[in-house]
């Protein structure tokens, strides 16, 4: 059955190879040839779906849109269905917001040119929440770093790092080359993280994912020591996220919380696979990035509370705004989600009492893809290790990397209490 | 003269004068897109242009957007005529096919030198022997 699925595979790309779909899915076909030859691919594989990356205009360009649009009057569509990442901004609430008109409209023109070929205007880095969730062994072509390991280590779907033109040739063709992480070789973990010092908030989850992906680099690793009750989706989202930013790490296992972890557990314990042991005793806390002069265990002002990196779920943001109900807040506070998720929040009776004019239900875009300076802001505080990672790097913010509760304390004293080390 | 068998990562025949590094190349906020230049910090090329020249490199480096970039660079009249790498990866791969750039590796870049004329035909590099 498998074979005879890899011989139609390579007859279909052959004849969208050889144009028999139009100039538009040629284009993407060759694409996905290039990749299938560079990595020694075992055929192609049919996928499920594609997540797409690289949806800003800033990073597109005029450029871009041509070549999407050039695509489409060739003919090309989606075969497998396709999801977007965040864009620039949110596509309702960007004037509120502070977005400026121009960039908007750029946007909107990007936006339809991936519309034009079927894609799905979702724009959220968590698609496995609003509907596009592949099972167990499932084939796909996900870009977005965080989505991609979210995909390959907590639902056993199957995927490389693809790039966001990559992804998207993948769900133009339907297909993508038989390599890397679709085969049953390279799931198998070569390094054993056994941790022995307690994980346990979102933020501890963030910042063990900042230590290991520097360590892991692009290894597949197995987890041990952390307390499967522990392991939510939205703890294993933050993990994921974070070790996809500081390193390139597509897929990991945890004892006893990923479903293919099972399978290595007994024989990397026993030695049968053999693996590099990495011990975790301790998590290092990140270090603030704050104004010049600023002392170690001085208030700095926050203007921005930042929630929602990956995208919150709608229970994330249901325990966010019940924890904010009735609070006068001195800083603005954004939970990023997908828009469906928005949706589905909004008509949740709770949410109407809950609601503070300061806190932005932010659809659409995320606070690492957005012109963030443009909005006014200077100092973030966010329990996000992915929010902070990318951050960190502007020079025009200051950033705090804290749990939850203190993000939200923080939201209603304007302050946050310096962690500087000197070492970001 | 010498005539080395490339790999075809997308086909064309082109002549030109190669613009050379030995170090990885970070396309995406490595080369700005209007001008052509080479504007990543440190790097040997930097203030130098891409356009119209055979760009060899051993692999490219940073961000995946950077396949954008090489087609913002067509686009603006300033890609280069050709890439030519050791291994070639998925930033120019996929890059170079959306611009219809030619582009070929597994080639040792090393006999290669700055400003030397080379003609890539399909699967063919030939240049000049030093």
């Amino acid at each position: 059955m498998r074979s005879m699925a890899k011989v139609d595979a390579n007859e279909a790309m052959s004849r969208m190879l050889a144009g028999e779909s139009g100039a538009g899915t040629q284009v993407a076909a060759e694409m996905i040839a290039a990749l299938a030859k560079i990595y020694g691919a075992e055929g192609y594989v049919p996928i499920v779906s594609a997540q797409i990356a690289g949806v800003s205009y800033k990073n597109i360009g005029e450029a871009g849109i041509e070549f999407l649009e050039s695509m489409r009057k060739g003919g090309a569509r989606t075969r497998a269905r396709a999801t977007l990442n965040p864009c620039g901004l949110d596509l309702e609430a960007w004037r509120e917001l502070g977005f400026q008109e121009q960039f908007y409209k750029d946007q909107a023109r990007a936006l339809d040119a991936y519309r034009g070929l079927g894609i799905e205007m979702t724009c959220s880095c968590t698609p496995y929440l609003i509907g596009n969730a592949p099972g167990l062994g499932d084939h796909v072509a996900w870009s977005e770093s965080s989505a991609l390991s979210y995909a390959n280590s907590v639902l056993g779907a199957r995927t490389n790092r693809e790039g966001g033109p990559s992804a998207l040739a993948a769900a133009i063709t339907g297909y993508t080359g038989n390599y890397g992480l679709h085969l049953d070789e390279n799931r198998v973990p070569s390094v054993h993280v056994h941790v022995t010092c307690p994980v346990e908030t979102y933020q501890d989850f963030g910042s063990l994912g900042l230590m290991l992906g520097k360590k892991l680099g692009q290894s597949v690793s197995i987890i041990t020591g952390l307390q499967p009750g522990r392991c939510t989706p939205e703890r294993l989202r933050q993990l994921g996220a974070s070790m996809a930013a500081s390193g390139a790490v597509a897929l990991y296992h945890v004892a006893g919380a990923t479903p293919e972890a099972g399978a290595y557990t007994g024989k990397v314990a026993s030695g049968e696979i053999p693996t590099r042991l990495v011990e975790v005793a301790s998590i290092d806390d990140v270090s603030d990035v704050v104004p010049a002069g600023l002392a170690e265990g001085q208030p700095m002002a926050v203007d921005l509370v930042f929630v929602g990196c990956p995208h919150a779920s709608k229970g994330e943001a249901l325990d966010l705004l019940g924890a904010l109900e009735g609070r006068e807040l001195k800083a603005d506070v954004w939970i990023a989600m997908a828009r469906d998720v928005k949706r589905e929040l909004i008509q949740d009776a709770a949410f109407a009492k809950a609601m503070s004019p300061r806190v932005k239900l932010v659809a659409d875009t995320c606070i690492v893809v957005c012109p963030i300076d443009d909005l006014g802001y200077s100092s973030v505080a966010t329990n996000s290790g992915k929010a902070y990672f990318y951050l960190k790097n502007n020079p025009r913010l200051a950033v705090a990397h804290r749990d939850t509760a203190a993000c939200l304390d923080a939201a209603v004293t304007g302050i946050a209490i310096n962690k500087d080390r000197g070492e970001a | 003269m010498a005539r080395v068998k490339a790999r075809v990562i997308c086909t064309g025949d082109v002549s030109g004068e190669v613009l050379f590094t030995d170090k990885p190349l970070l396309i995406y906020t490595g080369i700005d897109p209007a001008s052509g230049n080479v504007v990543e910090r440190g790097h040997p090329l930097n203030g130098q242009s891409v356009a119209g020249r055979v760009l060899v490199f051993p692999e490219a480096k940073g961000s995946t957007v950077g396949s954008w970039t090489l087609l913002q660079l067509k686009k603006n009249g300033v890609a280069p005529l050709a890439i030519v790498n050791q291994l070639c990866e998925p930033i120019v791969a996929t890059g170079a096919i959306m611009a219809r750039i030619p582009c070929v590796d597994k080639v040792d870049i090393a006999p290669l030198r700055d400003c030397q004329r080379v003609t890539i035909a399909a699967d063919d590099v030939i240049f000049n022997e030093n």
